[in-house]
């Protein structure tokens, strides 16, 4: 029996098995999210073909070797057997050995940092589309989406189109939180100071469940948000609803925005001030800081001037001041 | 009265106020009640017996390892029941709190009660749990009288137990951390957690470490060099190679724990950048170090319990351990390996594909040597003849749920996994998975196989099997509903949920929780009915199971010099093979027996670490200084004692040895 065949008779079993609940990780809605699934599931019958018979065996022994059966083979001085040996250290070996070359294989193509080559099973993700862009901010305690083409940011609601390839930039205002919506892609920490980035697509319209899944102070539980997966025409029009709002995020509305709150309703800003979201990852939103990107140690030869980092995406969390 | 300067207040009393008590909080004055009533009925019981002199000088001041390994595993149990109900406040909480009910836990309460719980569970259950075992059963299976140090013995003891005072002080003077038990910065730096609750989980650990780091140094010592002659090292006893190395892992991973708590207390106390976001600080550093510890941690847990398992499956199989040399391979291996495994911790960290797969790929690796030992005891009971005394009872359930523990494990070890269910309750379900099944069940199979080692009677086995049941089903209803709602994408340490059709699980956890419950209030008629029963129970032997290894060639409770005269030893079951030879011990030719003095400096080293980690808290200057100076001064001063030592005569231990073969 291949492989696929196991999957699918346990996929189905599992299926029957949980009917009850929604297990959104054994039926999520993105491309990135079901790879991850079939690697569960894939990982978890490698394991199974060990794990079942090791635990039939203890059962079946412990039974059969009571005391009280004094029929059963008894060898008290039976300790060492070099083929039993040999099978127990290379039964797990081969199991691992299979599980190691999936692992190095599926991490690689399902590296968050990777542009996606597909956006669904047998679909080649097209040249001409670009990715869409969102910069997540991390907030004490909501979600800040900025999208910087449509010149848009929203508090604690996102959306995409459906099969476009979309591209999460995540940083944070204060301290650790993880983004994550269950059924879209796994998770990435955002983190202050720094910036991580996940690819992931959604493949079916609906309203799916995001959080905080790293816990970041009082307000953590409520640090929830919708994920709405859209049809471009619906995705365009949540667009021009959302920036119809005339509100601007500049800087004095991202310093009110950023102070700790907690359960805050969805937000609208209809345009972003230039360059905030580079601010917040480099720590200098607040007039003083410098920029943690300007930081750099200035060249012995050089003019003396401090220079922008020549990659102004990235903060630098290991410049040191000087 | 007034303090008319309020400087000198300050001086005093640092930031430490009376609103920093806690009154307005109804469940932490039940709780103090309840604590109060309990501390003044034990003082005043021991104040009625006059039962003071007995415990300082038998117990408190003891340098003899058995009494020190038995005070370990109290202060273990005790606060087992501080973890648990933690846990079960927990529990609670999350099967009411849905939709439009908050549940009874604000979150100013619920985030101090799960870094308690995970901070105690770890550092004052577990890793007592797991010493305690260690300092009583090693020694005698060496067949040494003492350990290496023996005063340091003691003093690592009550720097643990002061340790975990001043986490228990936070419920009722302040307020404990709240940032999950690894307080990852830059949640638990001085600007998202200015309150005492980081420091008293600095200071508690920083205590409580000098003690670990102390202890481990003491127990490589002693296997290393006060093993019975002919006691070669593939001749030691199981346990006693899992304590080694467990020991080996302390000494190298505490100092990094000590050093990175260092740090952060600079960056909270003396403004300092190491783990801060901005002017240079990198908190990445932070869960590097702390994993770098904490994950070889993990196996200084469970190496011991390994052992444990060994010792009891080879005693009630009545049969040689399977692969002995394949079990000291694996155990090394995977002590090697705990050092290689940290950053599975924090895949969803940022880390490139490379970086991930090659711990990703590190962390499958360990359960190659682990199925190696799983495999070892199957061998083991295979042609045994196995009786299920409660110890092996719980080897059993040991093994089937480890298997799951470590399959859930290995599924986590990889990394695009890992992305889904890091964080998830599905992770929950799989470390307390491998800790409650591997850890405790070990834990609870040692104190029910060594307790008449330390008592000279049984534990009753009616009482510890309902206790066994209570616990093991108990477990299954409290976990597996976690991996479900993990695979529902639940995660951790959230106080409330929206979705309603959560809570059936939640409800069906806690019932489990309160099954454990039960099991825990089995365990303690266990031992108050076998505490009853005594005499009934009573073993004269000194080796009631049959057993293989030299602790049981001793009399139960063994004397305190453990043996009479260095046994000899020609096999790996060195009590065995002398018991097929018909060994018997002599009955004369005894000598003075050169013996470590009690001390009572341990103790007055601990009170005054205690209030030195108290007054840092609370930025109380003055009063730190001052018992940091005079730590200091006691520690110098105890380096002069010369009176520190003393012989048991000849004819005493004439005496002792004769009136056991007589019994």
């Amino acid at each position: 029996m291949s492989m696929k065949t196991l999957r699918g008779l346990l996929l189905l079993a599992l299926t029957v098995a949980l009917a009850g609940c929604h297990t959104v990780l054994m039926s999520p809605s993105g491309d990135v999210a079901r790879q991850q699934r079939d690697l569960i599931i894939t990982s978890f019958v490698l394991m199974l073909l060990i794990v079942v018979p090791v635990i039939i065996a203890t059962l079946v022994f412990a039974w059969h070797y009571r005391a009280s059966n004094q029929k059963a083979h008894y060898d008290p001085n039976w300790d060492h057997s070099t083929i039993v040996e040999l099978m127990i250290w290379s039964a797990p070996l081969l199991i691992i050995i299979a599980l190691g070359a999936i692992t190095w294989v599926s991490t690689h193509k399902l590296d968050p940092y990777r542009p996606l080559d597909r956006i669904a099973p047998g679909r080649v993700t097209p040249v001409d589309v670009k990715p869409l862009e969102v910069d997540v901010v991390a907030l004490d305690w909501k979600w800040l989406f900025i999208y910087p083409e449509q010149n848009l940011a929203v508090v604690n609601e996102m959306a995409a189109p459906v099969d476009r390839p979309v591209r999460f930039n995540l940083t944070a205002s204060t301290v650790m939180n993880s983004f994550f919506i269950p059924s879209l892609a796994g998770q990435i920490y955002a983190m202050p100071g720094m910036q991580t980035t996940l690819q992931a697509v959604i493949n079916h319209p609906g309203d799916y469940w995001g959080m905080s899944s790293n816990y970041s102070g009082a307000g953590f539980s409520y640090m929830n948000f919708t994920f709405h997966g859209m049809s471009e025409s619906d995705f365009a029009k949540w667009v021009a609803q959302a920036k119809s709002h005339g509100d601007t995020l500049d800087q004095a509305t991202y310093a009110a925005l950023q102070a700790p709150s907690e359960r805050n309703p969805v937000r609208y800003y209809g345009s972003v001030a230039p360059g905030l979201y580079h601010s917040i990852l480099n720590r200098c939103v607040q007039p003083g800081p410098t920029c943690m990107n300007m930081l750099r140690v200035p060249e012995p030869s050089g003019g003396g001037e401090a220079s922008a980092s020549s990659d102004s995406h990235a903060a630098m969390p290991m410049a040191h001041p000087q | 009265m007034t303090l008319h300067s309020p400087d000198l207040a300050k001086l005093i009393f640092g930031r430490l106020s009376l609103d920093d008590i806690p009154y307005h909080e109804p469940i932490l004055i039940f709780t103090f009640i309840g604590v109060a009533v309990g501390a003044i009925a034990v003082l005043g019981l021991v104040t009625y017996y006059r039962k003071w002199g007995y415990l300082w000088n038998e117990w408190f001041t003891s340098v003899d390892h058995k009494k020190i390994g038995i005070m370990y595993i109290v202060l273990a149990l005790v606060m087992l029941l501080r973890g648990f109900a933690d846990a079960l406040m927990m529990r609670g909480q999350q099967a009411i709190a849905f939709g439009a009910h908050e549940g009874y836990l604000p979150a100013s309460h619920y985030d101090q009660i799960f870094t308690a719980h995970g901070t105690i569970m770890i550092f004052f259950v577990a890793m007592p749990f797991i010493t305690g075992l260690i300092n009583f059963v090693m020694p005698l299976q060496i067949g040494s009288r003492d350990v290496a140090f023996p005063f340091l013995n003691n003093f690592s003891y009550w720097m643990t137990v002061s340790g975990a005072l001043l986490v228990m002080a936070s419920l009722f003077i302040g307020v404990f951390a709240r940032t999950g038990w690894l307080a990852y910065p830059p949640l638990s730096e001085l600007p998202a957690s200015p309150d005492s609750g980081v420091d008293y989980w600095i200071w508690g650990l920083q205590i409580a470490g000098v003690g670990t780091t102390l202890s481990g140094i003491n127990m490589i010592a002693t296997i290393v060099k006060m093993r019975a002659p002919g006691m070669t090292m593939m001749k030691m006893p199981i346990f006693t190679w899992t304590a080694l190395l467990a020991n080996v892992l302390i000494v190298a991973a505490f100092p990094v724990l000590t050093a990175t708590l260092a740090l952060l207390a600079l960056d909270r106390y003396a403004g300092t950048h190491f783990f801060t976001n901005d002017l240079g600080g990198n908190y990445m550093m932070y869960i590097n170090l702390i994993w770098v510890w904490g994950h070889p941690e993990v196996y200084i847990l469970v190496l011991p319990a390994f052992g444990v398992f060994s010792e009891v499956t080879s005693t009630f199989s009545r049969k040689r351990l399977f692969g002995y040399a394949s079990m000291v391979y694996a155990t090394v291996v995977i002590a090697v390996l705990s050092y290689l495994v940290w950053l599975h911790h924090f895949f969803t960290m940022g880390s490139g594909a490379s970086v991930n797969s090659f711990f990703g790929i590190t962390t499958m690796i360990i359960s190659i040597p682990t199925g190696a030992k799983i495999f070892n005891w199957m061998f083991t009971m295979y042609r045994g003849r196995i009786v299920y005394d409660v110890a092996m009872l719980w080897v059993v359930a040991f093994i089937i749920t480890f298997v799951i523990g470590g399959m859930t494990g290995v599924l986590l070890a990889v990394p695009p996994a890992d992305f889904e269910l890091h964080n998830s309750l599905f992770l929950i379900a799989h470390f307390h998975n491998v800790i409650i099944g591997g850890v405790l069940f070990g834990m609870f199979a040692g104190v029910n196989y060594w307790f008449p080692k330390a008592f000279g009677f049984r534990l009753d086995p009616f009482w510890g099997k309902v206790s066994f049941w209570f616990w093991v089903i108990g477990f299954y209803f409290a976990f597996m509903p976690l991996y479900l709602l993990g695979l529902m994408g639940v995660t951790r340490r959230v106080r409330h949920f929206d979705d309603p059709s959560l809570q059936i699980w939640f409800q069906l956890a806690a019932f489990g929780a309160i099954l454990i419950l039960l099991g825990i209030a089995a365990m303690i008629v266990q031992f108050a009915v076998s505490i009853l029963h005594r005499e009934k129970l009573r073993d004269s032997s000194g080796d009631p199971w049959h057993g293989r290894t030299l602790e049981w060639s001793t009399a139960s409770p063994p004397p305190p010099y453990n043996y009479a005269f260095t046994p000899q030893v020609h096999d790996i079951d060195a009590w065995w093979q002398m018991k097929q030879h018909n060994w018997r011990p002599p009955m004369q030719g005894f000598l003075p027996i050169h013996m470590p003095k009690n001390t009572g400096t341990g103790v007055y080293l601990a009170v005054l670490s205690f209030i030195f980690g108290f007054a840092m808290v609370w930025y109380m200057w003055l009063i730190a200084a001052i018992s940091f100076v005079t730590l200091l001064a006691v520690a110098i001063h105890h380096t002069f004692n010369y009176d520190r030592d003393y012989y048991i005569p000849a004819d005493e231990v004439g005496r002792v040895e004769a009136a056991r073969a007589g019994a």
